[in-house]
């Protein structure tokens, strides 16, 4: 009995809302409302920092188009995921139903992603995911009102594999955490590293969030592969690139990643992260005038310097521009506007994208090595590359 | 896979054992003297760690930042008994849970206020810099070495304090019948103040000590925490020879699970746990 009241009231809240929310769209029909974008990033725990560069980035791209597109103002509602998978499914519906937002940029965490997903299929509000790189969020659950700005967990780990060749290592161990991020990028390398004619002799999966690193390190020691090849990220991927340097492997087995693991890390890793090389859609160094002019901008209006979490946030805030302008300020026919977008060309500061018929960036992709704690860019490992979208039907 | 192989696997083993009873110490300790489980002990890792990244910065000397952050942890943990905690004492644990849960948001909000949300790090005093060469490849870190030495005198001094001095003796006497101390005429609140003192400062040194090898993120402490009940609960709560001989298998299982068999290392130490309560449902060591 109990159980059924509980499940009732916020039924009949929803309700509610969800009438009066179809009453004032009614009566306010007009371009005068203003656009709404809920956000839902992770302002607290492990990833808060990341969440906060894509809010900046995005609020910055709207500053840059004076806060209002095609005459309509922007009114954001800002949501916390925690990063919590579990959080996603309420958070998604109470945007989508009960404050109808236009878009929903977000989320940072690919767990959180999928639970979104699930929650706004069908739905007439579109999803710009700034982050979340797991495969099937533009494979297998692809949706058409769900774009991504920011890559594919394989985009980022499949050019290593072909490079890495290149270099000359033939027998490679790989290392990453237990997790979908993790696996994702080691399965991308092994398929062009093996294609090009190299050995994958051990995978190494470390579980999710352990950064106990010294056994494994003395696995490899003992191994003596050609190179490492790793997936970490953040705080893991300070401490696994500052162990791999004190236990010596530093300098006789070459450590190569996918760009996670020097992101946003180098001044915390110190000298640790010297001469390592890793592949990426963007690196901070990029020579071009947009970059040049975004950083600028960016470090004028946040008091600290732009990366790539920024650019991703930015460039969902230019997605959301241009195509509103496109469509003259309206946003009532989703469809109408999703058609736009898939138009779109994106002038990101990671070199001007558009989207796949999945709704992922074809970006270039960067081969990067870290030479005075900046990540160097030494060439592109691949132009122009899609990711294969396995499973999407779009 | 040679024999030096899985000596040096079992150096790392003793290592994570011993900087797991550094962390787990205080926790247990203050448990079994004052029956308080302080669910926050993860947080004064993480403050321990933040200050002495932010000293080390500000004085441009690790071991000054050692001193400083080390008595601030105790200040703190004067602070946190006389004002908070005191209020405790005669209420039951739900009520210890809900504050302890509450300061743990209370130091995530302060950390992220003060340092922010990016990831921070310390380099290795360079007087501990250098490392010892095992194999071929393998040079092992005199750093790792020097925090191993100082979990053991940390252990040993507690073993030493608890069982040979006046203030050991009231900790042990604490223990077992509080009202027969109080009636003897020792100042219970005191001692109290001064054991959880210990314990706050004794999560700080992890900290502190490990600043210069982990990387420093919101969150931090909640992890720690984790491995610290582990611990704490073989070795049985409130026993710190328990926590001791628990930290040292939880390290040698942890360890070589994930060498040996790759696929049940993340439950491996959850599992070690499971079959110790089975047999024994108090953990190792009762008090």
């Amino acid at each position: 009995m109990n159980n059924k009241k509980k499940f009732l009231k916020p039924l009949l809240h929803a309700s509610i809302a969800a009438f009066i929310g179809s009453i004032s769209s009614y009566a306010l029909a007009n371009n005068n409302e203003p656009i709404k974008i809920g956000m839902m990033l992770p302002f607290s725990g492990v990833y808060a920092g990341l969440g906060e560069a894509t809010r900046n980035g995005l609020k910055q791209a709207l500053k840059e188009s004076g806060n209002s597109v095609a005459g309509r103002s922007i009114e954001f509602i800002e949501m916390d995921t925690e990063a919590k998978p579990a959080r996603a499914p309420e958070i998604t519906s109470s945007l989508v139903d009960n404050q109808k937002v236009d878009f929903i940029v977000g989320p940072v965490h690919s767990g959180v992603a999928m639970g979104m997903i699930k929650s706004i299929k069908g739905k007439d509000s579109i999803m710009i995911i700034p982050n979340a790189g797991a495969n099937a969020a533009t494979g297998a659950f692809c949706q058409p009102n769900v774009f991504r700005t920011s890559f594919s967990s394989w985009q980022t780990a499949y050019p290593m594999g072909k490079e890495a060749y290149e270099m000359g290592y033939k027998k490679i161990v790989t290392m990453s955490w237990n997790y979908g991020f993790g696996k994702e990028s080691l399965a991308a390398f092994n398929e062009s590293f093996t294609a090009a004619g190299g050995e994958v002799i051990k995978k190494m999966l470390v579980p999710f969030p352990k950064t106990e690193f010294q056994s494994y390190l003395t696995e490899i020691a003992s191994i003596k592969p050609d190179a490492v090849f790793v997936f970490f990220a953040g705080g893991g991927a300070v401490k696994f690139v500052k162990d791999y340097s004190a236990m010596g492997l530093k300098g006789k087995i070459p450590l190569l990643g996918s760009g996670f693991l020097t992101e946003g890390t180098t001044k915390a890793q110190g000298p640790a992260s010297e001469g390592v090389i890793t592949t990426l859609h963007y690196a901070d160094s990029l020579d071009n005038e947009k970059n040049t002019a975004f950083r600028q901008k960016y470090e004028e209006l946040f008091k600290k310097p732009a990366d790539l979490f920024a650019v991703q946030g930015y460039d969902a805030g230019q997605l959301i521009i241009d195509a509103v302008t496109a469509t003259k300020g309206k946003t009532k026919d989703k469809n109408a506007l999703i058609k736009e977008m898939e138009q779109l060309e994106i002038n990101s500061p990671r070199g001007a994208f558009k989207f796949s018929k999945a709704h992922n960036p074809i970006q270039s992709i960067y081969l990067r090595k870290v030479v005075n704690g900046q990540n160097t860019v030494i060439k592109i490992a691949q132009e122009n590359l899609e990711d294969p979208a396995r499973g999407c039907k779009l | 896979m040679d024999s030096s192989f899985y000596l040096v696997q079992l150096l790392n083993a003793v290592q994570y054992g011993l900087l797991l009873f550094l962390i787990a110490s205080g926790l247990t300790l203050v448990f079994g003297v004052m029956g308080i489980l302080n669910l926050a002990h993860g947080s004064m890792y993480m403050i321990g760690a933040y200050l002495a990244y932010y000293f080390t910065f500000l004085t441009d000397s690790f071991f000054l930042a050692f001193l400083i952050s080390g008595s601030i942890a105790l200040l703190i943990g004067i602070l946190i008994e006389r004002f908070l905690i005191i209020h405790l004492y005669k209420r039951d644990h739900l009520d210890q849970v809900l504050l302890t849960v509450g300061l743990i948001f209370v130091f995530n909000s302060i950390q992220s206020f003060v340092w922010g949300n990016d990831p921070l790090g310390i380099e290795v005093p360079n007087l501990l810099s250098g490392s010892i060469k095992l194999t071929d490849i393998i040079e092992y870190p005199i750093y790792r070495l020097f925090i191993s030495g100082l979990c053991i005198i940390v252990a040993v001094s507690m073993y030493l304090i608890i069982n040979r001095t006046k203030l050991g003796m009231m900790i042990r006497a604490g223990e077992s019948d509080r009202n027969m101390v109080e009636n003897l005429g020792v100042d219970i609140s005191k001692l109290f103040t001064i054991v959880f003192a210990i314990g706050v400062f004794l999560a700080a040194l992890a900290g502190i000590v490990s600043a210069p090898i982990v990387s420093l993120v919101p969150g931090m402490g909640e992890h720690v925490l984790i491995s610290c009940f582990v611990v704490v609960v073989i070795g049985g709560l409130g026993s710190i020879k328990g926590a001791f001989i628990a930290a040292l298998i939880v390290g040698i299982v942890d360890t070589f699970a994930s060498v040996l068999l790759p696929e049940i290392s993340s439950m491996s130490i959850y599992l070690l746990m499971a079959l110790i309560l089975l047999v024994k449902p108090q953990g190792l060591f009762k008090n």
